[in-house]
């Protein structure tokens, strides 16, 4: 608890806690968007979505270890992602798109297990990073510093947001994708291929997840066994804002990203992993009890 | 022979050669015992997976609760908890064999009623969730219980703690955890067995069946799902207290709540053998385990990614399971004896 006296006593350390949260929350709002966009079209909780972020960080990694600017890693992380999103739904997505939640839950399951194992055969059990070789700005008579490449994340967040919203309102494709989600049978009577619909929400939700983990392996570390928490975080933000509810995705990313820190300062950082566990099964236990009361439950 | 009276043996063979086989095959004591944890493992996940439809990522929780707690009371009886841990290893441990099962005892007695009691208060809680959201939840209880015990240092924190060690020979200690875990095993089956019997296993399978119907036919179906996952909770507890022993170190995100690992398994062997029946979770986890042992034999190295490749293929191609196939290409097989009295009323 001396760490609380710290933050009443020195108040910029709570503008720098605060900082740091909403920037590195705007990676969380990425792989939650994906993960709401699969969620809302196939209705596929997307357990692997940590992985992909995982994987996307490696292909950023190798990119950049290969000579080449680390920026560059974004658009190959998302391009690789892509492809691997789109081989995962020909080989085992396609198959349980339409069944059981339960199935798809532990199938996706499975895919990560079998996902980070291979992340750790292929690139081992260290924990990397990625050096993106960007400066620091000092504020507040240098009390408050603010990695510029957590501005840079911010950024490409909200420019890979606002490409998805376009995509989505104004390309054949989008349109086609959102008919899908609201009605998949009227969908495909009027003509649309559901099942290329399907790949390519699959796909570019793990482009999505692709860049969200170039920019996690520039500004914190990556590992093949942590993509879990990604999953995790998604799946609370997505909890908390509802599907289909981009604004209130950023949002509850942003107000996530700045809740761990402040717990990680408070308690020490052993507790910040187990906090965002904790916090997952509380919230869906308030939400359920707020609906108990109406005799209702989530669905 | 036929069939009904082979159906009826059957039971007393598999025992007989539960019994006979850590005589048998003396080298592979540690996986035969290991073999009846995951059984216990399958039929506890069944109970609420299969027969109530209530998908758990977190039993794993109760285990581990199991784990640490039957070992550190059996440490506490003698000793002081706190220095003990945070020496972590440094500090040796050397119990009379008196104390060593005094506190063994207790110590397994105690792992069930704290795991039943923290089943309880989270059963309220989590069980008004359905679906998905209850899955997801449990996924989330299960590894913030994992962090939270490598974040407490009283119970040694990411260090783990080390077992106190059996007092005799290294041989009849194991043959002592062989039998123990055996007892559980049979006990387990027995007891499911039992109860999928009574009223309260139809009323679990009406929850699975339709949970809105049962309720509004007058079921406390929150009751029954809590009470459901208590008594998973006292084998997994149980088991956990026996498993900390039989590997002798506990740590606490791989062998206490182990959830990428144990906790997965539980819900692919029960799947495998076919979840919803009584025989499946053990004829899936003797499968699920054998298959383990060959992985770790002859995969060396890429043995987890075959697990993970395993996982994917069971549950999209094969989620009926062996028996749930079985009964569905050979129904003659799952007849069962209707007693003639009962069969001309039913006429």
């Amino acid at each position: 608890m001396d760490n609380l006296l710290l933050l009443i006593q020195a108040p910029s350390l709570n503008v720098q806690l605060l900082i740091d949260g909403v920037l590195i929350g705007a990676v969380f709002a990425l792989a939650a968007y994906g993960l709401a966009l699969v969620w809302g079209v196939m209705n596929i909780i997307n357990v692997c979505q940590g992985e992909f972020v995982m994987l996307g960080g490696y292909v950023a990694l190798y990119v950049a270890r290969a000579g080449l600017s680390p920026f560059l890693g974004i658009p190959a992380a998302m391009i690789v992602l892509f492809v691997v999103g789109w081989l995962a739904y020909r080989l085992v997505i396609f198959r349980i798109v339409e069944r059981d939640l339960f199935i798809s839950l532990l199938a996706t399951f499975g895919l990560s297990i079998l996902l980070g194992q291979l992340m750790n055969i292929s690139f081992g059990a260290n924990i990397e990073t990625l050096d993106a070789h960007l400066g620091t700005w000092f504020l507040l008579a240098g009390t408050v510093t603010v990695a510029q490449i957590k501005v840079v994340a911010l950024l490409v967040t909200l420019v890979i947001a606002g490409l998805i919203i376009a995509f989505m309102r104004r390309s054949r494709l989008g349109q086609a994708i959102r008919a899908t989600a609201q009605n998949a049978r009227a969908a495909r009577i009027l003509g649309v291929d559901t099942d290329r619909v399907y790949a390519t929400t699959y796909a570019l939700n793990a482009a999505i997840c692709g860049a969200a983990g170039a920019l996690v392996a520039m500004i914190w570390t990556i590992s093949p066994f942590s993509g879990l928490i990604y999953t995790v975080r998604s799946f609370m933000i997505v909890v908390l804002a509802g599907l289909g509810n981009l604004v209130g995705v950023i949002v509850a990313a942003l107000g996530l990203g700045a809740a761990e820190q402040f717990v990680g300062f408070i308690l020490g950082a052993q507790f910040q992993i187990a906090f965002i566990f904790l916090a997952l099964v509380a919230i869906l236990i308030l939400r359920s009890w707020r609906l108990r009361r109406q005799r209702r439950y989530l669905t | 022979m036929n069939w009904a009276t082979a159906r009826k043996l059957l039971p007393f063979a598999l025992l007989a050669l539960g019994v006979a086989a850590p005589f048998a095959l003396p080298t592979f004591l540690v996986q035969l015992t290991f073999l009846w944890i995951m059984i216990v493992f399958a039929l506890c996940w069944d109970i609420l997976g299969g027969q109530m439809g209530y998908n758990s990522f977190g039993n794993i929780a109760f285990f581990g609760i199991g784990v640490y707690t039957a070992t550190i009371v059996q440490i506490g009886l003698y000793q002081d908890v706190a220095s003990y841990t945070a020496a972590a290893g440094m500090q040796t441990i050397s119990l009379t064999p008196d104390q060593y099962f005094t506190g063994l005892f207790v110590g397994l007695a105690a792992a069930p009623l704290l795991a039943v009691a923290v089943a309880a208060l989270l059963g309220f809680a989590l069980l008004g969730l359905r679906g998905h959201y209850f899955a997801i939840a449990t996924l989330g209880l299960g590894i913030a219980a994992g962090e939270l015990a490598a974040a407490w240092t009283f119970l040694g924190g990411a260090s783990g703690v080390q077992v106190p060690v059996y007092p005799g020979s290294l041989e009849s200690g194991r043959l002592l955890f062989y039998f123990l875990s055996a007892g559980l095993g049979v006990a387990t089956f027995l007891t499911l067995r039992w109860l999928y019997t009574t009223r309260f296993g139809l009323a679990m399978n009406a929850i699975r069946d339709d949970e809105d119907k049962a309720e509004a036919l007058g079921l406390r179906t929150t009751r029954y799902k809590v009470i459901a996952w208590c008594i998973g909770a006292v084998f997994l507890g149980l088991a956990g207290g026996l498993v900390g022993h039989i590997i002798g170190f506990i740590d606490p995100r791989e062998v206490a709540f182990a959830g990428a690992s144990f906790g997965v398994w539980m819900i692919l062997m029960a799947i495998l053998g076919g979840k919803g029946t009584l025989w499946g979770p053990v004829i899936g986890a003797v499968i699920f385990h054998a298959m383990r042992e060959l992985f770790w034999t002859y995969l060396f190295g890429w043995q987890n990614v075959a697990m993970g490749v395993l996982i994917v293929i069971v549950v999209v191609f094969f989620p009926v399971g062996i028996l749930g196939w079985l009964r569905r290409r050979y129904p003659q097989l799952f007849v069962r004896d209707v007693p003639a009295a009962s069969r001309g009323a039913a006429e």
